[in-house]
């Protein structure tokens, strides 16, 4: 059973990674426009860089 | 973000720091809000992200399209009129919103922070549910301590963050004497939690921190869903408000905001616009439509020395106003206020959720001291006895009562939304759905406050082409309608020559050697009728009679068709005069009218329906239907009402057609019926899971299972309704 302390850890840190990434996410306002975002994925204008 | 302290990078430690720089930057650039009704694809965001950015001095545009809006950021030097011209041009329809009256960020901080503690709720209940499968099948000793004290460490500080809210509501509640939902609910998320981290120390068998973060982490999707129904709402209402920029233009041609007038300042008023103040004319004459403020469809004639007041509409003439009351003094505000102290007294009606929690949380805390007090007389074993009694508090935890009214109102928001209507009350629905009695104004809400010619028919043929010549020439409402009426008769123009048109009064034009004009009765010393009518005089001959019937607002007939079906009665209160009402009563099907009411009149006559035991459902758009709106049970007005008028109603009809209204109510009586069944799914549950913990057989997996397939019934019972239409 000793496994488990390593187990246990990695299995919280990984949990918190993703509870860091939301609240990235909804810290960078990934949520203020569903519609929106849903659509854009089908424009043919990419931004993938910053606008100048 | 005050309320988020978890700083989970290190980037984000940073981030005020860059936010409030950003801000500072902002404070010298011009930011527009534009209102775009009609955009709802991919084509249409980037269309007119590129037709803005295309402008000279825009520096940025991103559209929202759940918001159907735009910001743009752009040098101080750049109009939003050349913005809106341009995106017209480009077929985009575009309005100006006024930013000071949207608190977008405002609403959207609550949101996230909801939204945050529910992460934090899930990032923990996924956890520590881990763990307790783990101890569900097997784990003994110290391996089940030692998981127990992992829970504990994720789930307390868990606990202590995101059920914030629920402690915060109980404990208000609980400061007024009252009970509402949230104090079951707290002490029982209290409790548990409490009660594991005793059982952990003294490395007992069962704790129940999985339950005490599922229950917190399924109400507060709750939570969210119900923030999210009102936050819709709330937004599209702020639009609404906002679409009105609180401007006046003064004498000089200067623009001013509304808050900058000084009374005693000369306003200038073109025809076509609302008067934006209380007021006397000391210059011009015209005629003022006053629909709004009264009823009447029949436009008044106004001069100098005439007092007029905010809200009434400016038909023919210029006008020059001084100022002798604006903003906040005028009558129109006041008659807000009124109302606004009137509504209060609405807000007397307890949801179908309060009433379900004033059964439900004596009756639960009384349960649960019984088994306490059971257990301890036929044991005497205090701790066995305070499990069992936490044991029922937790599993009877209503979970899915806390679910059952948002998961259901958010369902029929959201379709009532797509159909055009706003709630803008939390229990409108509910409301709405005991109506038997439907109260419609006229003016402006079964008609469209725009007259159609009724007597072309009877109009001699020469005086059709003369009064169309005329009538070409003229802005005012009743020459437009006479106007398109001839056009779509295919009738030519006569040759008249030297139109001019005479404010107040008419238009006056030459038609070979004779004067013709088109105008006001008196003016042509004809005999005036009773209903909507102008006149034509050619030289000397006598004056013909053009009579106007108002134009039925679009799907007016379907409602009153709609609502009848459904078993109600409808009535009709007008202030107009009675043969204008009984005619539009006649052409719509409604038996039940009353014509010339005063605004004390329609408001007494709603409060006699429901002192009689009627459940009245008000539509009206005018300032005179206000007091009725607000006493009646549940209310709905158009958009194109005044601010005042939808302020007090529960709906606002987003769209032109009136339509929806019979869908509505449709749609609420069988929300309300899902609510029910929903508590009644939720009451079984109790009826199978209590007698289990009373008998001290629950364990924390039954409560987790009982909690859960609750939950999600409630929740697929409620998506039930978003389905067929």
């Amino acid at each position: 059973m000793n496994v488990l302390v390593y187990l246990i850890p990695i299995s919280i840190f990984l949990g918190g990674l993703g509870l860091a990434g939301f609240f990235w996410s909804i810290r960078s306002r990934q949520y203020d426009d569903p519609d929106g975002d849903a659509q854009r994925i089908l424009t043919g204008e990419y931004d993938d860089h910053p606008k100048p | 973000m005050s309320e988020v302290q978890i700083s989970a990078c290190p980037a984000c430690v940073a981030a005020p720091a860059a936010e409030e720089t950003a801000h500072a930057r902002d404070v010298r650039d011009a930011r527009f809000v534009l209102s775009l009704p009609a955009i709802y694809c991919a084509a249409c965001i980037s269309g007119v992200e590129r037709e803005l950015t295309k402008q000279p001095g825009v520096r940025a545009a991103r559209v929202n399209l759940t918001l159907k809006r735009a910001q743009v950021e752009a040098d101080e030097d750049v109009s939003v009129d050349a913005l809106i011209g341009a995106l017209t041009k480009a077929g985009y329809e575009a309005y100006e919103l006024d930013a000071s009256a949207i608190s977008a960020t405002e609403t959207d901080k609550k949101g996230r922070a909801i939204l945050t503690r529910i992460a934090v709720s899930g990032f923990a209940v996924m956890n520590v549910m881990l763990l307790s499968i783990a101890v569900w099948s097997g784990a003994s000793d110290v391996t089940r301590d030692m998981f127990h004290w992992v829970s504990a460490a994720i789930a307390l500080p868990a606990i202590a963050y995101a059920a914030q809210p629920f402690f915060g509501s109980a404990w208000t509640a609980l400061k007024a004497k009252r009970l509402n939902m949230d104090v079951p609910i707290s002490l029982a998320i209290l409790l548990a939690g409490g009660m594991s981290l005793f059982e952990t120390i003294e490395s007992g068998q069962h704790a129940y921190f999985d339950a005490a973060l599922s229950l917190t982490f399924f109400l507060l999707a709750g939570r969210y869903l119900d923030y999210r129904t009102r936050s819709v709402a709330r937004s599209a209402a702020e639009e609404l408000a906002a679409l009105e920029v609180p401007r006046v233009t003064l004498v000089d041609g200067t623009v001013i905001s509304i808050k900058d007038l000084a009374k005693g300042a000369l306003v200038r008023v073109v025809p076509g616009a609302r008067v934006p103040v209380d007021g006397i004319v000391v210059e011009g004459a015209s005629e003022l439509d006053r629909s709004l403020l009264t009823g009447e469809s029949l436009p008044v004639e106004t001069g100098v020395d005439s007092i007029v007041s905010a809200g009434e509409v400016n038909l023919t003439g210029p006008l020059i106003v001084k100022v002798t009351a604006a903003g906040e003094d005028s009558s129109l505000h006041r008659m807000a206020d009124l109302v606004a102290m009137a509504e209060t007294s609405r807000n007397k009606y307890t949801s179908l959720a309060d009433r379900a929690a004033r059964i439900y949380a004596p009756t639960v805390h009384l349960l649960s001291l019984a088994a306490f007090i059971g257990w301890m007389v036929a044991t005497g074993d205090l701790r066995h006895s305070i499990n069992v009694a936490v044991a029922v508090l937790i599993i009877t935890c209503p979970c899915a009562l806390g679910l059952a009214v948002p998961a259901v109102t958010t369902a029929a928001s959201g379709r009532l939304f797509r159909a055009g209507m706003l709630i803008k009350s939390a229990t409108a629905i509910e409301r709405l759905a005991e109506v038997d009695t439907v109260v419609f104004d006229k003016t402006g809400t079964l008609t469209e406050g725009k007259p159609e010619l009724a007597n072309l028919r009877d109009i001699p043929p020469h005086a059709r082409s003369v009064a169309m010549a005329l009538a070409a020439g003229s802005a005012h409402p009743l020459s437009g309608a006479l106007f398109e009426a001839t056009k779509a008769a295919d009738i030519a123009p006569a040759p008249v020559i030297e139109i001019r048109e005479v404010p107040g009064q008419g238009v006056e034009g030459r038609l070979g050697d004779q004067t013709v004009r088109l105008g006001r009765a008196t003016w042509l010393n004809a005999m005036a009728l009773s209903q909507t009518a102008t006149y034509l005089k050619i030289g000397e001959e006598a004056p013909i009679a053009f009579t106007f019937i108002d134009h039925l607002r679009e799907g007016a007939a379907d409602a009153v068709a709609a609502l009848k079906r459904q078993g109600m009665d409808v009535v009709l209160l007008s202030g107009d005069a009675p043969a204008a009402v009984a005619d539009i009563a006649h052409r719509i099907g409604i038996e039940a009218w009353d014509a010339e009411c005063l605004p004390e009149a329609k408001a007494l006559r709603v409060a006699e329906l429901t002192r009689s035991g009627r459940k009245v459902l008000m539509v009206g758009d005018g300032l005179n239907d206000t007091a009725a709106l607000a006493a009646a049970h549940v209310s709905i007005s158009p958009a194109s009402a005044l601010e005042a008028t939808r302020v007090v109603s529960d709906m606002v009809l987003l769209g032109k057609s009136l339509a929806p209204i019979g869908e509505a109510t449709r749609v609420s009586v069988s929300a309300t019926r899902r609510i029910k069944e929903n508590f009644n799914i939720a009451t079984l549950y109790n009826l199978v899971a209590i007698p289990v913990a009373l008998a001290g057989y629950a364990t924390p997996l039954a409560a987790a299972l009982a909690m859960s397939a609750s939950s999600i019934t409630v929740s697929l019972n409620a998506l039930r309704l978003r389905g067929k239409s």
